[in-house]
């Protein structure tokens, strides 16, 4: 059984539709790349693939044991993040909050669990540094441990690598990349770059006037993605 | 200045002032609390409002000619962070117009209120007091002292208690949201005790004051520290130093507490970044 299953997905702000009729669905271990152009919806679909905001109609159905509890999210950086007081680690271990319920405290298996994510991550020498004086792959790498804090089994990406160099964008697509092979978690990712997007990614979501969906081979098949590539290479 | 000393140690043992020093200080330490993470939310506005209501709630209380104020300027205030919460997350009036329309309007109805309602002989003196704090801390009865004091400890209480959980919403409010936190219950309880802590502020500090009470204390030990558990400890220190130390400075040389008390959080200020930037400077 899949473990999303977009169905007739109507999305918006305030009444007004952006996205119509969106059908798609996500299997288990899948590597999904949604990529369109801006302001066709890609943050909007993934604000309500995370439950932030409710979609105009149609229904976005789980399965295969997911809740909230087993997604992890990896969020463009906020305004506020840039200037807060606070180390790896407590960053890191946050992502367990999920897990807490109501206790105060955090048990010893999810500051293990902070603690080998932060290893995995590379970061151990980092861990008591403080977030806003880390360049910006760090940061990245501190936030997405945060997420496989909290994530069982789903990961969603939301542009990971905007404002990061090309050494750095490659190394963050390999950590990707790692997390979807040998740990057979579902990435989900929104992304600008289509030329990573046809090399990695398993599967393909392009939102646009008419929408498509299906693997990478299809998407190069259908000719949509040399279309962007040339029209990127035009406006930039 | 032993002239200034033995005055100072006389009115120490005056238990008036003693009890105003212990609940000045508790008072100091429960602002401070909260104070960072009023910073980094963007929220400090959402003080400042809230402080205004609460004068506003207390000239209805003048009117109604209440004898224990604290309940009812409790309530309404703690009511309306609820609403402020609420309006800040409707899109429709933006949350910022709303709490800037909230506030003043507070304040001019209260004075309204006070001015037209009047039994006091000396008006200006009662507004003056309410805005500026400038002798309420030192006329608190013993009942307000309980209260005051009962409160504080429940608001530490209740920080120790969500200390991780507001860790988690401020640092990022999506994504607790986003992976199954109760990110809308915390920040219920954040404005809840936001307004409990304005509302004891207000005995200190008076009701213009307050927000300098909350976000000074943070600001400046955020120009030192580099963890937020750091931050928030060297804030509720530097907050209580500083209560203690302008409420003594007030005693001895006659001025009004509560400017006395910003007036010092404003030189720890500048102390504290004078020390960030050199330090900051050898690092870089």
């Amino acid at each position: 059984m899949p473990q999303i299953i977009c169905k007739d997905l109507c999305l918006g702000y305030q009444g007004q539709e952006i996205i119509h009729n969106l059908n798609f669905e996500v299997n288990k271990g899948d590597y999904l790349c949604i990529v369109g152009e801006n302001g066709s919806g890609k943050s909007t679909l993934m604000r309500t693939l995370l439950g932030l905001q409710p979609p105009i109609s149609g229904n976005i159905l789980t399965g295969d044991g997911m809740t909230k509890r087993s997604i992890g999210y990896l969020p463009q950086q906020t305004v506020t993040q840039r200037d807060f007081p606070s180390t790896v680690w407590e960053i890191v271990l946050s992502g367990c909050q999920n897990q807490c319920g109501l206790r105060p405290f955090y048990a010893k298996a999810e500051k293990q669990k902070a603690l080998s994510n932060i290893e995995r991550m590379g970061l151990t020498k980092l861990k008591k540094r403080c977030y806003r004086e880390l360049s910006g792959g760090q940061q990245q790498r501190v936030l997405l441990a945060r997420a496989l804090c909290a994530a069982q089994d789903i990961l969603l990406l939301d542009e990971p690598v905007a404002g990061l160099d090309p050494v750095v964008t490659e190394e963050m697509y390999r950590i990707i990349e790692e997390l979807n092979q040998k740990d057979g978690m579902t990435i989900i990712m929104i992304s600008h770059d289509i030329e990573a997007a046809v090399k990695y990614a398993g599967k393909i979501l392009h939102i646009a006037d008419h929408v498509f969906f299906g693997t990478t081979d299809e998407y190069i098949k259908s000719g949509r993605s040399r279309f962007l590539t040339k029209e990127a290479e035009v406006n930039g | 200045m032993a002239e200034t000393l033995d005055k100072l140690s006389m009115y120490l043992q005056l238990p008036f002032v003693q009890r105003a020093l212990i609940v000045g200080v508790v008072i100091a330490l429960c602002s401070s609390l909260l104070g960072v993470t009023l910073v980094l939310k963007r929220f400090s506005f959402i003080g400042d409002g809230l402080s205004h209501v609460a004068f506003g709630a207390m000239a209805i209380a003048a009117v109604l000619k209440l004898t224990n104020d604290m309940p009812f300027v409790l309530a309404v205030t703690v009511i309306c962070a609820v609403l402020l919460l609420r309006m800040g997350q409707n899109a429709k009036i933006k949350g910022d117009a709303a709490v800037a329309m909230i506030s003043v309007g507070a304040l001019a109805i209260g004075y309204l209120l006070m001015n037209i309602f009047s039994t006091s002989g000396n008006l200006s003196g009662d507004v003056c007091t309410t805005l500026f704090g400038s002798t309420s801390i030192l006329t608190l009865t013993e009942e307000e002292v309980w209260l005051s004091v009962g409160l504080s400890a429940l608001v530490i209480l209740v920080f120790i208690f969500f200390y991780h959980k507001i860790f988690c919403i401020t640092f990022d409010e999506n994504f607790a949201l986003a992976t199954g936190v109760r990110a809308k219950l915390y920040n219920l309880i954040l404005a809840v005790v936001i307004a409990v802590i304005i509302v004891l502020a207000m005995n200190l500090v008076g009701s213009l004051l307050i927000s300098a009470l909350i976000i000074f204390p943070a600001l400046s030990a955020m120009r030192v520290f580099k963890s937020f558990k750091s931050v928030t400890i060297c804030s509720a220190i530097l907050s209580v130093c500083c209560a203690a130390l302008g409420m003594l400075i007030s005693i001895a040389f006659g001025t009004p507490v509560g400017s006395t008390i910003v007036a010092v959080d404003i030189v720890t200020f500048f102390i504290f970044m004078l020390i960030g930037k050199i330090f900051g400077g050898i690092k870089q």
